[in-house]
């Protein structure tokens, strides 16, 4: 196929695409003028029954919990897909000392780097559980702040290189926090069962005003973002340097 | 569509103006041929997707977006491609293997 037929066939195609996403951008209600009725029973139900302002966190942690649960399931089950495949690659190749060597030979970070990183990671981790600790407040929750918390640890592993990674052992740590993250979910959704409810039903106490209000909602933010952190920080520490780890121990 | 409603504009300037950057970055991505180029390429487009996830009041999906769009994502791949390379050059430092452990040259394939 030339070169000219396909970039027809994509001027096409992109053409198409675009005036499908505009005529579905037009359909859409003005802001303001918000029609959708669930909509509304959620946002005046949220703070009455569940005492919490964040209407988005009480339907994905609460009224649709399982939903939730089985989004963190397939995390789960990514991350163990990935260290499967990365680990029986580790077993059976040969020839590692090559790449373990120019790890061992790469220039450490500069200062100003390493500075720049002391700096930087603990404030990104403190927003992450800022935002894992306010999810049933504000915007954010479980799954964002896990990702910033684990943002936060790639740049403390970035800037300040090996040797820190090597002093915190990081793939066994991330792993545990990752099942126990995963695995708090599900004893939450057992612990409704206990209380004499359904799964995942809202057993806690849901207190009255401050961080603590919401029942089981900021257990299971926190939950997930244990799950979420510990999750994408070992996929990435596994495709780092899982050989040099490997040689530390 | 935004003529008729005059007093609340369906699309706002800043909406419309991220609804194009948003298109342009997309097509940009796509468009862009070397692996470690389109990394940092997409870790921007990360970046414009969630302004405009924030811009259309979804706060808390732009800032899952941002962390995922702009730093895990191109991470990971940068880190898939480091070791690809390093296991290609391997192979070819030892000049028996073909198939997948031939060396790439990525960026010179032609379009």
């Amino acid at each position: 196929m030339s070169r000219r037929v396909r970039l027809a066939i994509f001027g096409v195609g992109v053409a198409g695409l675009a005036a499908l996403l505009v005529w579905g951008l037009a359909g859409l209600p003005d802001f303001g003028n918000y029609q959708g009725r669930y909509g509304r029973i959620v946002a005046r139900s949220s703070v009455p029954q569940r005492k919490a302002t964040d209407a988005v966190t009480v339907v994905t942690f609460d009224y649709r919990g399982f939903d939730t649960l089985g989004e963190e399931f397939i995390l789960f089950i990514s991350v163990i897909g990935v260290l499967a495949l990365l680990r029986t690659h580790r077993d059976t190749e040969e020839g590692d000392d090559l790449e373990v060597e120019a790890i061992r030979r790469a220039p450490p970070p500069s200062e100003s780097l390493a500075l720049l990183g002391r700096v930087l990671a603990p404030l990104v981790l403190v927003l992450g559980i800022y935002i894992v600790a306010h999810g049933h407040l504000t915007p954010g929750g479980g799954f964002a702040g896990g990702v910033v918390l684990a943002a936060g640890l790639l740049v403390l592993y970035l800037t300040t290189g090996r040797i820190a990674l090597r002093r915190i052992r990081p793939v066994e740590t991330f792993e545990a926090v990752e099942a126990v993250g995963s695995f708090g979910f599900v004893l939450i959704g057992i612990g409704g069962l206990i209380a004499g409810a359904q799964f995942l039903h809202n057993f806690l106490p849901l207190g009255s005003s401050g961080l603590l209000t919401g029942g089981t909602i900021p257990l299971a933010n926190v939950s997930v973002g244990l799950a979420v952190a510990g999750g994408v920080i070992t996929v990435l520490s596994e495709l780092l340097d899982q050989r040099l780890l490997r040689r530390a121990r | 569509m935004t003529a008729a409603a005059a007093a609340t504009p369906a699309l706002t300037a800043l909406q419309a103006v991220l609804l194009l950057a948003v298109a342009a970055g997309g097509l940009a991505v796509a468009a862009t041929r070397d692996p470690v180029r389109q990394a940092i390429v997409a870790s921007v487009f990360g970046l414009l997707l969630a302004a405009l996830f924030f811009a259309f009041q979804a706060p808390d999906v732009a800032l899952s977006e941002i962390t995922v769009g702009t730093v895990a994502l191109p991470a990971m791949i940068l880190l898939a491609v480091a070791r690809t390379r390093a296991r290609a050059a391997r192979a070819g430092a030892a000049g028996q293997r073909t198939g997948d452990g031939r060396p790439r040259n990525p960026g010179s394939e032609p379009t």
